[in-house]
This record gives structure tokens, C-alpha cells and sequence, in this order.
């Protein structure tokens, strides 16, 4: 699958080059690089205090980057939109999924509600054509209407992370950001939201980048992987490659701390600060 | 090996304005001196307040049935001074080190406090105690991380901390409730490595609560699986990865993402996890379970003894060995 659709000559969704990020006289970001094609996954990976964060909010326009660029869908999103059209535009092209779905949802708007506020804001349409969008994005999520028509919290967490896929999905994005949005899941719920997600890229062509700590999450969801440390891309290539034969230090301690049958937990007193 | 602790039949209520609620139905445990005892589920099973009821932490006006026994004492009849004391010999150390730990007190104030009330310890010898058990822990530098603040300190340092606290009362049994899950897996192996050795050096027995199988399997003797309530399933935590004897457990391990391999699609479990409170008659797993029959849910499931291990399933033998597809063994 990957072989086939890696030889197509479609033009990258998403293409960042050099981007930087400092605040203060920190460096949260540094010199990061990477192109995401149609349909395609990519992982960034490192743990807190990497940048990894960073970088997601930069791409969906939530933080300016000091230099580099961010080009998605053909065009420039590195400074601040001029106008609202433009905006909108940007916000249409790339959306995000949050962490914790116990506070990125309005605890007095409705699942329906929500994103049926988002397709009238960025596609208009009657309140018919909106309310069968709405039964379809709640199918492809795997919600029923009475959960799309709860109150967040009458919803579990894996409802409620739902309901703002549904949410993101809207705009109809080429590009979605997942940070970390399986991470505050139970097991048997983010298997699920998982499969759903792999389910929305095959059926939409839609490209993802996820940022996650997790890395048998990224081995399930990703094509390609780029491992931080303290805002430096230290390892970046396929997640196969990554994660079976590790190159750098940092991503063989990353690997190796995770358990598995036979690890052992190892002390590493040359990290402690 | 005798058993330091030993909890038999245990049933919670906890009391909520719209009435009792259920959390945990008829659990039974016991830990040896030195023994590592892993409890994995997802929210709401009832793992941490297993660990509450053993620590005496449950909230106010939880109603208790059954036993907890700790060293030959009815835990659940203790009272004032005995109390504290039990609460010395039992040490917890939670997820969130930020939301059991006083912001405005400086370090020394947090891990000098208990010792001062409740030994009588003197402030100087108190802090020469902090010391050595922060060095204990590997934090670098223990006479300034001492002086300083909660906010001063990462997740990771202050987690030490917390473990370096728990163990200053010298107790005989650590409850580590999901005490690695807000870490970083380097900082996670770390903290692991140091509750291995003060485990080995002090002979301390651990109830270890994780969502994170193949965890307790690593550092546990033996892995206790809880689901809505009630224990399903306790076995060797080596064998339980690779040869599972009930269907919560085996789902749980299939559902989990492989760090080795990319599978086409995982085995998710239908339905979402259920308290007690909320669970149905019969098995509580029966909903969800791929291999229900009408019998399941016909009856309440008990106990039997399977291969070393115990199982809450009454098609438990009969389905052995064929819970799992392959692809995680």
C-alpha cells in the first residue's frame, strides 16, 4: 500500500522547511524539516520539553515562528493571515485534535451543534444540507445521534475525543494534527479511535501528523517519524527504519524504555539536571 | 512467604448525593513480604480504590464489607493513633506528585512533616533523613532540592521526591498508583529502576497499579486484572502476556498497539468500560466479550483456580490457548 502511493507524483499537502522557533533565549524549536504527501502519516515523536508541541502549533497558525516556512496546500502560512477570508482559508486546509477531549469541547454545546457551527461558519449550505453532513460525520466517527446530541458530559472520553474528530473533520481539512489525541484514552477506547482514524484516511485521502510520546502508537498510525530532543530533529525517516534499527543515542534510550517482554528498567544518572 | 497483606471479599460504597454507588464487588488479594503485586484496568475498574481502601484513604462516609488484613491487623477497624501508624507502614505514592503535594511548603516542610508528628524526630534529623533518601533515589544535590519549592522542581524530580517521602517511614508496603503514567519513558524506566532497588534493598512488598500491561509485567510477580469491580483474572505477570487465561485480559493485550510491528487493523474491544455500579448481572464482561454465551450472563462468574493462576470465567479452560489471534505472542 505504502509502495504503490509512495511512487505517486502528487504534490506535498504540507511542506516545512528550516523552521524555528525561540522564546526568550530558548530554543524550542530548531531547524526542523519535513514534506507530508496525499494520505500520508508522520509521526513526531520526543518527549516534554522536545518542541514537539510547538511545531503543532505553529503549523495550525496558533504560534509565529521565528524563521522558516510553513507552506500547506500550495500556499504560505508562516506569518499571520491579513485577513479574515484568508484566515479561514488556512483554518478550511488544517485542523487539529487536541490532547485532553475533557477540555477542548464547550461543555454547553451539543456534538450536532458544534459541528453543525462549523460547517456554517466555512462552507454555508442550508440547514438541511448541514444536518446530513453532521449524520455523516457522526458515522464516520462512529457516533449514533444520540450521542451527537448529548451534552459533552454525558459522553465518555473516547466519545468526547470523537465528537472533536467530527469536529475537525468539518472543514473538510487536507491535514490534520493529532497532539497527542489517543494519549488520555483507555486501552480498548484508543484502539478503537485509532482504527477510526486509519478508516478516515483510507476513505478521505486526508494526511495526518501526529505528535505523540507513544511509540507503538506511531508504529500503528505512521508511515514516516522524526524523533526530538530539546527542539533538534535528531532522527528522521521511515518509522520502520526508527524503531527497528534506531541510528541516534537518544532514539535507542527512547526505544529501549519501553517495556516489553524481558525489558528491564535501566537508571540513567547522566540525564538527571 | 507469608502473607503481609490480605484483602478478602471486599466490597466499597461510596456514598454520592444521588446515593451509594458501587465501585468495587468482592476482591480478594494477597501480597506477600517482598512481593510485587501488579493491579492493571482501565478507568473506573475500581484499581485505585482498592488501593484507597487498603491505605485507608477512602473518601468519607464509604461504607466497606469483607477484610483487609495487614500483618495480623484489621486494617478496616483502626482508629486514631493506630490509624497513622498504619498509614506509616503503608506508604502511597499517586499519579500526579502536583496534586498531593503543598505548594506553598517548601520540600524539607512536605518529607520532614509525618516523621516530626509521628516519630518525634527532630527537625535536624529529620532533614539528614530527607537527605539520604533523596540520595536514595538518585536526585543530585538533596541539601538544595530541599530548599526549594514544588514549582521549582519537574514532574520527574518531584516524583522522587514523593517516593523518597513515602519511604522515610520506613514502610513495609508501597501502593504505586499509576505512579509513572504522567512521566517520559526515560523518566519512567528511571523511577521504575528505583522502585526495583528499594524494593531489593528494604524487602518492601508493592501493589503496583498501572492501565499498562506489559509494565506490570515487567517489574511484578504476580498481575492482578480488574474489570468493573471485580478481579478477572491473577496470574504469574510473566506467563499473563503470552498465554492470558481470561477474555478481558487477552482483549486488552490485542487491543494495545505493537511497538515491533504495524497491524492492519486492531482488535478493538466494542463498548466502552464499565464501573461496578453500571455493570450487568452475570459477567460483567459478557457485553463485550467475543465469546459469550447466553450462560455467561446468566449467573455471577466465580473464581476458579487454572494453571497457577485464578480466573473468573466459566469457559476459562475450554477457550485457553485460543484467545489470542497469534500476532502478540
Amino acid at each position: 500500500m505504502s509502495e504503490s502511493s509512495s511512487g505517486r507524483t502528487d504534490e506535498p499537502v504540507l511542506v516545512v522547511s528550516g523552521l524555528r522557533k525561540v522564546f526568550g533565549t530558548q530554543v524550542a524549536v530548531d531547524d526542523l524539516s519535513f514534506e507530508l504527501l496525499p494520505g500520508k502519516s508522520l509521526a513526531i515523536v520526543g518527549e516534554s520539553g522536545s518542541g514537539k508541541t510547538t511545531v503543532a502549533r505553529m503549523i495550525v497558525g496558533l504560534e509565529k515562528p521565528t524563521a522558516g516556512t510553513i507552506i500547506a496546500c500550495g500556499r504560505d502560512r508562516s506569518r499571520p493571515a491579513r485577513r479574515g477570508a484568508e484566515r479561514k482559508l488556512r483554518g478550511r486546509e488544517v485542523q487539529i485534535v487536541f490532547q485532553d477531549p475533557y477540555s477542548s469541547l464547550d461543555p454547553r454545546q451539543t456534538g450536532a451543534a458544534l459541528v453543525d457551527e462549523v460547517l456554517r461558519v466555512h462552507h454555508g449550505g442550508s440547514a438541511d444540507s448541514r444536518q446530513r453532513r453532521v449524520a455523516e460525520l457522526a458515522e464516520l466517527v462512529g457516533l449514533d445521534v444520540r450521542q451527537m446530541n448529548a451534552m459533552p458530559k454525558a459522553l465518555s472520553g473516547g466519545q468526547r475525543q470523537r465528537v472533536a474528530i467530527a469536529r475537525a473533520l468539518a472543514t473538510d481539512p487536507r491535514v490534520l494534527i493529532l497532539d497527542e489525541s489517543v494519549a488520555a484514552l483507555d486501552v480498548s477506547i484508543q484502539a478503537q479511535v485509532l482504527n477510526v482514524l486509519a478508516d478516515i484516511r483510507d476513505q478521505r485521502g486526508i494526511s495526518y501528523v501526529l505528535i505523540s510520546h507513544d511509540l507503538a502508537v506511531v508504529r500503528q498510525l505512521t508511515e514516516d517519524a522524526l524523533v526530538m530532543q530539546r527542539g533538534i530533529v535528531v532522527e528522521q525517516g521511515r518509522t520502520s527504519d526508527i524503531l527497528d534499527n534506531p541510528q541516534h543515542s537518544y532514539t535507542q534510550l527512547l526505544r529501549a524504555s519501553v517495556p516489553g517482554p524481558g525489558w528491564k528498567p535501566q537508571r540513567l544518572r547522566e540525564r538527571q539536571s | 512467604m507469608t502473607a503481609l497483606l490480605e484483602v478478602s471479599d471486599l466490597t466499597v460504597n461510596l456514598a454520592l448525593d444521588s446515593g451509594l454507588r458501587e465501585v468495587i464487588t468482592g476482591t480478594s488479594l494477597t501480597i506477600a513480604e517482598g512481593e510485587a503485586v501488579g493491579l492493571v484496568g482501565e478507568s473506573g475498574s475500581g484499581k485505585s480504590m482498592t488501593a484507597k481502601a487498603i491505605a485507608r484513604l477512602l473518601p468519607a462516609g464509604a461504607q466497606c464489607t469483607g477484610s483487609v488484613t495487614f500483618d495480623g491487623t484489621d486494617v478496616l477497624a483502626l482508629t486514631g493513633d493506630e490509624l497513622r501508624r498504619h498509614r506509616a507502614q503503608v506508604a502511597v505514592v499517586f499519579q500526579d506528585p502536583r496534586a498531593h503535594i503543598n505548594p506553598v511548603r517548601r520540600i524539607d516542610d512536605f518529607m520532614t512533616e509525618s516523621l516530626r508528628s509521628l516519630e518525634n524526630v527532630s527537625k535536624a534529623d529529620g532533614v539528614q533523613r530527607a537527605v539520604q533518601a533523596l540520595e536514595d533515589v538518585g536526585i543530585d544535590n538533596p541539601g538544595k532540592r530541599l530548599r526549594q519549592y514544588p514549582h521549582e522542581l519537574s514532574g520527574g524530580m518531584l516524583q522522587r521526591v514523593m517516593i523518597a517521602t513515602a519511604i522515610l517511614s520506613r514502610p513495609r508496603l508501597l501502593l504505586a498508583d499509576e505512579c509513572t503514567t504522567a512521566l517520559d519513558v526515560t523518566t519512567q524506566s528511571e523511577v521504575m529502576a528505583i522502585l526495583d532497588e528499594l524494593r531489593r534493598d528494604l524487602g518492601l512488598s508493592m501493589l503496583f497499579i498501572t492501565h499498562d500491561l506489559e509494565l506490570a509485567g515487567a517489574v511484578c510477580d504476580r498481575t492482578c486484572v480488574m474489570y468493573a469491580g471485580q478481579i478477572v483474572e491473577t496470574r504469574a505477570a510473566g506467563v499473563l502476556h503470552a498465554d492470558p487465561l481470561h477474555p478481558y485480559s487477552a482483549a486488552l493485550v490485542q487491543a494495545r498497539p505493537n511497538i515491533t510491528k504495524t497491524a492492519e487493523r486492531l482488535v478493538a474491544i466494542p463498548g466502552r468500560p464499565l464501573s461496578a455500579f453500571e455493570a450487568p448481572s452475570g459477567c460483567r464482561f459478557a457485553p463485550r466479550c467475543l465469546h459469550s454465551t447466553p450462560s455467561c450472563s446468566s449467573h455471577e462468574q466465580s473464581v476458579v483456580d487454572l494453571d497457577g493462576g485464578s480466573v473468573r470465567c466459566e469457559r476459562a479452560a475450554e477457550l485457553r490457548g485460543n484467545l489470542l489471534d497469534g500476532s502478540h505472542v
